[in-house]
């Protein structure tokens, strides 16, 4: 069941935000989650899932491929209905879309007849704010993720390095409490991944938005956030471990990992999340009906 | 295009297929090689003959009315067309009753061959240009509609919820994704559905009207003045390329975003 190992002195994420505890920015509570197949069988993706994320912490999900973590994070962000359970965001039962968070995408999810600064300016729309003040603040965290040289480059003319950064500045620039991410660095290359690693924690520490990280990929997980979660295999996930990080801050993703207690946390997640990954691996191709990117708004 | 041969080899080739093409007709037809030269050229005329004819047609300037009357027609066919198919295709991709309920009687309506219309447009519209534009209507229409109907539903479903969670209303999802999206593949079926328009236009004249390409066309085939004929395509060829040119540079323009953007063939 819950694995609870911690390295060096975990903090309590209320102590860090303060005197009184603050209402987790995420709160899931009994979460099922349950689609319907198109042979008109169920599939339960995650049963009884609780987390919750306090505000300021970086959470990070792992666990196998197809085991329900996106679906969970979908969950969180409105986008589907959980079946049973509860989410709250901010102390506050969640209703519709979740419009105080940030959600970053795995797939191209850039408006692909907009160019950087449109895609970027337009996210302010909801807001309220447009025209020239939209364009100079876009502008502005194009310039903070690096691009300044590219704001009118539609998407096609861009890496795929160089999107992930306009999906950041698109998500951040409305300023969102909480930041959703569906393995958003999945789809690049290892150095660059490292890049947008560096380059999201040093955006975050300015900050500290509550993060729900969701990745296959644990090493990544353990050098980004404070916690890692790890999900069972699928059907029927729910949270088999959940993790301290206590690595000191500020961090560099490509160091960190040479250090000594990093290889100790590692090999501590590794040994529970091995067994979920094989008894995934077991299951087969079999349940590749539901895969992990399943989208957005099936649910609702 | 192969890029190993240069643009200059190519358009030398090219040339010589034409004069290749036109000796062969000029050969045939002025010498007693395959039959009589006053038989040949009652059947097929001369490439001389037929270049002298159009340079007059142009020169006359009568021309330029007719070319005018089948322009107007195409752009008003292409013009009504595809905002049709464009309203349909975006108010049936957004609902889905009316998709479902619409969907035998719109297959039926396309599969109709469109020219057996032409007639009843005729006795609906008169002869002048507005039963050119129907008949050129209903081939756009359904292009276009095809085309917008099928690009809305099909929009990036990553796009749309990434807009739904940037706090966007059904009214900015429509401006900033819904629109864009059937824009583009109206776009994207342009030399298409221009070329359908022309269709519509010259056939529309062909069958009964007092002006216009098909109405030359038509006219010099009656009196079997085939110089007139093959003067008639040519004029209609160079019209339908200088269209298509046309339409190639709107085109580049409005789909700056796309990536290697492929055009479609043209359909005159």
């Amino acid at each position: 069941m819950l694995g609870s190992g911690a390295i060096g002195v975990a903090a309590d994420a209320s102590v860090r935000s303060g005197a009184q505890p603050a209402a987790p920015a995420v709160s899931l509570a009994g979460i099922d989650i349950t689609f319907n197949l198109k042979d008109g069988g169920r599939y339960q993706a995650v049963s009884q899932i609780n987390l919750d994320v306090a505000p300021g912490e970086f959470v990070a999900v792992v666990g196998p491929t197809g085991c329900g973590k996106s679906t969970l994070l979908n969950a969180a962000a409105g986008l589907l209905q959980p079946s049973a359970g509860k989410v709250g965001i901010l102390g506050e039962p969640l209703k519709g879309l979740n419009l105080k968070a940030g959600y970053l995408f795995q797939l191209d999810a850039l408006m692909p007849w907009k160019t950087a600064l449109q895609n970027v300016a337009v996210a302010l729309e909801s807001q309220g704010v447009a025209g020239r003040e939209a364009d100079e603040r876009a502008r502005a965290w194009l310039a903070r993720v690096g691009l300044r040289a590219f704001t009118d480059r539609y998407p096609h003319m861009l890496s795929g390095g160089q999107k992930k950064r306009v999906a950041l500045a698109q998500v951040l620039i409305r300023d969102p409490k909480i930041l959703l991410m569906d393995e958003p660095f999945g789809p690049l290359d290892a150095q660059t991944r490292q890049i947008m690693g560096n380059l999201l924690l040093d955006l975050w520490s300015k900050d500290r938005k509550a993060v729900m990280f969701v990745t296959h990929d644990l090493e990544e997980a353990i050098s980004l956030s404070d916690r890692v979660v790890v999900m069972s295999a699928g059907p029927a996930a729910g949270i088999v471990g959940d993790y301290k990080v206590s690595l000191k801050r500020p961090r560099d993703i490509a160091d960190i990992r040479l250090d000594k207690d990093f290889h100790e946390i590692h090999r501590q997640i590794w040994q529970t999340l091995k067994v979920e990954v094989q008894k995934a691996y077991a299951a087969g191709e079999g349940k590749d009906m539901i895969s992990d990117g399943a989208i957005a708004g099936d649910g609702r | 295009m192969n890029s190993s041969h240069s643009r200059l080899k190519i358009t030398v080739l090219q040339v010589l297929v034409a004069v290749v093409f036109l000796l062969c007709w000029h050969i045939a037809t002025t010498t007693p090689l395959f039959a009589e030269p006053k038989k040949m050229q009652f059947f097929f005329s001369t490439p001389i003959d037929v270049l002298a004819r159009t340079w007059k047609q142009f020169t006359g300037g009568e021309i330029w009315y007719h070319l005018g009357i089948t322009l107007t027609e195409t752009v008003l066919a292409f013009v009504f067309g595809a905002t049709g198919g464009v309203l349909c295709g975006f108010l049936f991709a957004r609902k889905e009753l009316l998709a479902a309920v619409f969907d035998p009687y719109i297959k039926a309506a396309n599969a109709l061959p469109r020219v057996v219309l032409a007639p009843i447009f005729a006795l609906w519209f008169g002869l002048g240009i507005w039963s050119k534009v129907a008949l050129g209507f209903t081939l756009v229409f359904f292009i276009v509609f095809f085309n917008v109907y099928q690009g809305v539903r099909e929009v990036s479903q990553t796009v749309l919820a990434n807009a739904r969670m940037l706090g966007m209303n059904e009214r900015q999802l429509m401006r900033h994704v819904y629109w864009p999206a059937a824009m583009t593949w109206m776009f994207s079926s342009l030399h298409t559905s221009v070329g359908f328009a022309l269709v519509g236009a010259v056939v529309g004249e062909y069958l009964g009207s007092s002006a216009g390409l098909g109405y030359k066309i038509h006219e010099a085939e009656s009196v079997f003045d085939v110089t007139g004929v093959f003067s008639g395509m040519l004029i209609l060829t160079i019209f339908v390329i200088i269209l298509d040119t046309l339409v190639t540079m709107i085109e580049n323009r409005l789909l700056v975003w796309r990536p290697g953007q492929a055009s479609t063939s043209a359909n005159g």
